[in-house]
């Protein structure tokens, strides 16, 4: 008798556990999942996330820069070179004396700490959300005037407001 | 052609159109299964193959085709080639006698409509663990070995009481031919799994461990035995077995609703009969959600346990539930 008590004892405790997982796996069906469809949709970043640089203008088109290397000197990782040069009166490219000739930011040796925006005495040089930089040819990794400057001075506050995928022309949200 | 007699061809268009129809059916159901999986994770499933995923089946069969089809060193390489196939053609056997419907005039809608057709696709299931056992031997591998003597030992202890769970209904139906229990069903209008809900319980937990799904997946224990019996094969072969897999997790599905859901039977049939496909359609995707769901749900056994629920759990709970309706069913004195 004790056998059979036991038996269904033990029956009937293995179907409620057997309930209880199908149950607990059926709700999880119907979540919402965890999945972000990333590149379709946008990774959302945190609000001051440190991303691929940007170098800004002023509205009236001219250049932040002026050459002055605090950015490099900055730099823990050595990733920037600035190589400076003075400006021409009749075609300025920055208001001061002198303007960032050359700007390369290695993107291999960044490690996106945000010294240089810190260090950057005109704000020239800031940090913007996106962070999907992966290529193929390590030269091309090391970014220069041409990737960082921004190229409608009026698009360039969206840096520190908009989301990582807005910045990105590649990518349609 | 006047030497090929009407029949043959018929049979053989038949033939193909459902090899076509499982095949194609077997696709989706491998999709099915990764999206589910994947809602059950809280993940998404594949999503990048056309709208929705829809088109991965064919991107995975692509791939399967090109890749390179390595046989190992010290294989049979006979057996080796042969085991697949093996498996693939027990799993389609089965349908030969599946009835899927009704047509109006009352004909089962089946290639065959045997007498003997429940014997018929236990011997077909019994021959998919060849394609098996063969594969994991011939593979010369020890985790392949290690797979297929788990599958043989497992499809061995749990057809006993997959074959004694059937026996109630065919006592009730008094009839072995899957059509005729079907219509036994639908003429009481009562599905075997009110009064045989025990035998129809050991029956879906056996079909889970003739068809090596989890919580009964030991001859593929990934963790244990890296891919069990498939490990070594690639290429279109390792495709076949998947293929022998998931056709064998429809039939089951379909001799579970066949048996104790009523097959086709359903609201409207009477006045519409060609509704019986759509309704045994219906309950053929339900099992296999159910299916999956296990699979999302339950944690593999372990093989001494497996072994311990077969022999000393279900075989005798299945022996008496044949006796308690024989029992029933004599001193009733009719069938």
């Amino acid at each position: 008798m004790r056998f059979i008590t036991n038996g269904i004892t033990f029956i009937v405790n293995a179907a409620y556990g057997l309930v209880i997982g199908m149950v607990t796996t059926l709700k999880y069906l119907f979540t919402r999942k965890a999945t972000i469809d990333y590149p379709r949709k946008p990774f959302p970043h945190a609000e001051r996330f440190r991303g691929v640089h940007e170098l800004r203008k002023y509205d009236d088109g001219l250049e932040r820069c002026i050459g002055c290397e605090l950015c490099a000197v900055a730099c823990p990782a050595n990733a920037i070179t600035v190589i400076g040069a003075e400006n021409d009166p009749k075609a300025r490219v920055s208001p001061g004396e002198r303007y960032g000739y050359r700007y390369e930011i290695d993107m291999l040796r960044c490690i996106f700490c945000g010294w240089c925006e810190e260090a950057c005495p005109t704000d020239a040089i800031v940090l913007t959300p996106r962070f999907d930089l992966a290529d193929f040819p390590r030269q091309r990794l090391v970014y220069g005037k041409d990737k960082l400057l921004v190229r409608d001075p009026f698009t360039q506050h969206m840096a520190n407001t908009e989301s990582a995928a807005t910045t990105d022309p590649g990518v349609t949200s | 052609m006047n030497h090929i007699p009407d029949w043959a061809i018929i049979l053989a268009i038949k033939s193909g159109v459902l090899i076509f129809v499982v095949v194609t059916s077997f696709a989706y159901l491998m999709l099915l299964e990764r999206k589910m999986l994947g809602w059950f994770q809280m993940r998404l499933g594949p999503t990048w193959c056309g709208p929705w995923g829809l088109l991965q089946p064919a991107a995975d069969a692509i791939k399967l085709v090109l890749k390179e089809d390595l046989t190992p060193g010290g294989a049979d390489r006979f057996i080796y080639k042969v085991a697949p196939a093996l498996a693939v053609l027990a799993a389609l056997l089965a349908y030969a006698v599946i009835p899927f419907g009704w047509l109006p005039d009352g004909t089962p809608i089946a290639l065959a409509s045997p007498n003997v057709g429940i014997l018929f696709i236990l011997a077909a299931g019994a021959i998919g663990v060849y394609g098996i056992a063969l594969g994991g031997w011939a593979s010369q591998s020890k985790w392949s070995l290690l797979g297929g003597i788990r599958s043989t030992a497992q499809m061995i202890s749990y057809e006993l009481a997959m074959g004694l769970s059937i026996i109630p209904v065919v006592i009730l139906a008094g009839t072995t031919n899957l059509a005729g229990i079907v219509a036994a069903q639908s003429a009481h209008h009562l599905w075997y799994i009110i009064p045989l809900f025990i035998p129809a319980w050991i029956y879906g937990v056996t079909a889970l461990a003739e068809t090596n799904r989890a919580p009964f997946d030991l001859p593929e224990a990934e963790t244990e035995l890296v891919a069990g019996f498939h490990t070594e094969y690639s290429s279109l072969r390792f495709g076949t077995f998947f293929v022998a897999e998931y056709i064998n997790m429809i039939t089951v599905s379909a001799i579970r609703t066949l048996l104790f859901f009523g097959g086709g039977d359903g609201p409207w049939v009477g006045q519409y009969p060609l509704l019986t496909v759509v309704w045994f359609l219906v309950k053929l995707a339900i099992m296999l959600f159910v299916m999956i769901w296990w699979r999302a749900t339950l944690p593999r056994l372990r093989y001494d346990r497996l072994m311990t629920f077969g022999w000393k759990f279900l075989l005798p709970t299945s022996v008496a539930c044949v006796i308690v309706v024989a029992g029933i069913v004599a001193a009733m004195g009719s069938r």
